[in-house]
């Protein structure tokens, strides 16, 4: 009885002080947090007014602001779509991008080092400025503003240009969204490569964790490099093509337009009703997506442990 | 006919031969597989460099080379007045240091913070861990910028229970300095401490649990244990976690502005107002021309966290690698 009784307080002791570890992070998630969400929801049913000396008063509207944004605003509704849509293209070319060049660096060879650095850049450099003036840059590789110019004349003047490639492989049969597609995923290629960095590093660690006696029992059984892949190698990154899905597509939509919208109609129009509407609108869409790929994907997940 | 097949079968019945011919298949596939995969690493290489090169080398561009259309990557009559100017309106030096310090002290009161937290939700049972552990996901998930106009608000009148309000008389505003930014990270919300606190605790997961108890065995506290054990054990996601919110905190121009910290603290948020104070202040007003200065600013801007990166990048990314982000 006496020792039980002791037992017991050891282990409330211990949930006690797992409780103060992390005591500071709950404060600040309840007061910064939780507390916001809530704030944000109130606000995007009122009318928000701004008094003088940092107040606020609140008008309650009901829905007014939902359907303001979704019937009347001139641009939300399109920027929305636009900027999902793009995640929604986005996030499959960047996973395999990242498997594949996780595949690739695996390998020893000369100079790996120094690939991985380069390859890890962008996430480095992902300063708002800084990103801005290299996608200016890159503009400019292709020979400054004079032959933009002309390059741009050329273009309409014919040549072979995107239509032609499209109307070269429509008359082939292949499906026009599959064209218009690949067509994107051609445009946006230094777009994916650099918001690929941490997710190769993530696929290399894991590719890392894959035990070699597996690639082992493989190749006595006589499996193909094809197969091993298939068989091997792909159940065994299943579970972190989830985790890397999950950071892509915050990574997106922390980037996309629909936010730059929200920051401007509560900073510039001063119309803070709306903007709440506006993030919490793109936020609902966001995690619903999430919920629908990871639910999806998690089926067919394979967990070695 | 029959001595062609004859010499055929020959052939084809001369194993050393066939051993050779295979030899030969495998090294041409081989080599075959490296040239496609140089190509494949080289190309990507240059997509990523690329506009880094074009950067540096525009910066150093006077304004004859701009106009010339022959001139391409090598400036003909390079100057060092981009970085004059730029240096100048940046105040490089002051805005650097403050800047550098500014961003250090937080990514300190980051790692201390987040591995706390992350070593409570790996060793401690406590009722309701499941679900704090997913508000730490969350966290993560849900972007600041959904809470942007809440923060803003509470910080512009600032108080804690009537405290601030009965000492003061009137609720204080943070705004326009740094201390929101301080008060958020000391509570566990900066900028990505979810991630932080995912990472400490996947990493403190895999530590065997047979230290905290010899630990506990010979007598050590709970504050020793985990100051002096297991914080001196998580070194290599403590490297990764430091450089991550050191770079990140160093170019997050969102809280910087929702907060309106001076950008006389915060060197990225400076960057970006360059062109508009030259322009003025020189009366330059072609864009082409203002690029220039821009791109000598961000090189300004980029030396530091490059000279980090480049010191720490093995480390780093082999924390990356072994230290948790999987786990």
């Amino acid at each position: 009885m006496n020792r039980k009784k002791k037992k017991m307080s050891l282990s409330a002791k211990r949930s006690r002080t797992g409780f103060l570890f992390i005591l500071p992070w709950l404060i600040g998630f309840i007061w910064f947090y939780a507390r916001s969400l809530f704030m944000s929801v109130q606000f995007s049913l009122s009318d928000l007014s701004v008094s003088p000396g940092g107040g606020y008063t609140l008008d309650f509207v009901g829905l007014d602001n939902f359907l303001y944004a979704f019937r009347a605003h001139a641009t939300y509704k399109q920027v929305l779509t636009t900027s999902v849509g793009n995640m929604l293209i986005d996030v499959p070319l960047i996973t395999f991008f990242s498997l594949f060049m996780a595949i690739l660096l695996n390998r020893k060879f000369r100079g790996r080092t120094l690939v991985r650095a380069i390859f890890f850049l962008p996430v480095i450099l992902n300063s708002e400025a800084i990103v801005d003036a290299m996608d200016l840059a890159r503009n400019m590789m292709s020979g400054g503003l004079s032959s933009a110019s002309a390059e741009m004349a050329q273009a309409s003047s014919g040549g072979m240009g995107i239509a032609y490639y499209m109307e070269m492989f429509g008359s082939l049969g292949i499906p026009e969204f599959l064209i218009v597609y690949l067509m994107g995923a051609v445009t946006r290629v230094s777009d994916i490569i650099n918001a690929s960095g941490v997710q190769i590093i993530i696929f290399i660690a894991a590719l890392q964790s894959v035990p070699g006696s597996m690639y082992e029992v493989a190749k006595i059984e006589g499996a193909t490099t094809y197969e091993t892949f298939w068989k091997v190698t792909f159940p065994m990154v299943m579970p972190h093509i989830i985790t890397n899905i999950v950071y892509t597509v915050v990574d997106s939509f922390t980037q996309s337009d629909v936010v730059e919208l929200a920051y401007n109609t509560a900073f510039t129009e001063s119309n803070y009703g709306l903007s709440s509407v506006f993030s919490l609108c793109s936020t609902a869409i966001t995690c619903l997506i999430l919920v629908i790929v990871c639910g999806a994907i998690q089926k067919r997940t394979f967990y070695y442990n | 006919m029959a001595t062609i097949k004859s010499i055929i079968q020959d052939v084809r019945d001369d194993k050393q031969f066939a051993n050779d011919r295979m030899r030969w298949a495998s090294n041409i596939k081989g080599f075959i597989l490296f040239l496609f995969r140089l190509v494949i690493i080289v190309g990507i290489c240059y997509v990523i460099l690329g506009p880094v090169i074009g950067i540096i080398s525009s910066s150093f561009f006077s304004d004859a080379d701009s106009y010339n259309p022959m001139v391409y990557m090598i400036p003909q009559e390079p100057t060092l007045y981009r970085y004059e100017l730029a240096s100048k309106y940046l105040d490089y030096a002051k805005t650097m240091v403050s800047s550098l310090l500014y961003a250090a002290s937080l990514m300190a009161i980051q790692v201390f913070i987040c591995s706390m937290v992350g070593y409570g939700f790996a060793r401690y049972q406590f009722p309701g861990k499941n679900i704090l552990f997913a508000c730490v996901v969350i966290m993560i998930v849900i972007p600041t910028n959904t809470i942007m106009l809440p923060l803003y608000m509470t910080f512009a009148k600032f108080d804690v229970f009537g405290i601030i309000k009965m000492i003061k008389g009137s609720a204080v505003n943070l705004l326009s300095s740094p201390v929101p930014m301080y008060i958020m990270t000391i509570f566990g919300c900066g900028l990505r401490s979810g991630l932080y606190i995912y990472i400490f605790n996947q990493f403190f997961r895999g530590l065997p649990k047979e230290i905290e108890e010899a630990a506990f065995v010979d007598g050590a506290g709970t504050l020793y244990t985990y100051f002096r054990i297991m914080l001196v054990n998580a070194l290599p996601s403590a490297v990764t976690v430091a450089i991550f919110s050191m770079v990140w905190q160093y170019n997050d121009t969102f809280y910087a502005k929702l907060f309106l910290v001076s950008d006389s603290i915060v060197i990225s948020k400076r960057i970006s107002t360059i062109t508009a104070t030259i322009s003025t202040l020189e009366k330059i007003l072609d864009p082409a021309i203002l690029q220039l200065f821009l791109d000598a600013g961000i090189v300004l801007v980029m030396i530091p966290i490059v000279i980090i990166y480049v010191l720490l990048q093995k480390q780093f990314i082999e924390g990356v690698e072994r230290s948790g982000i999987v786990g």
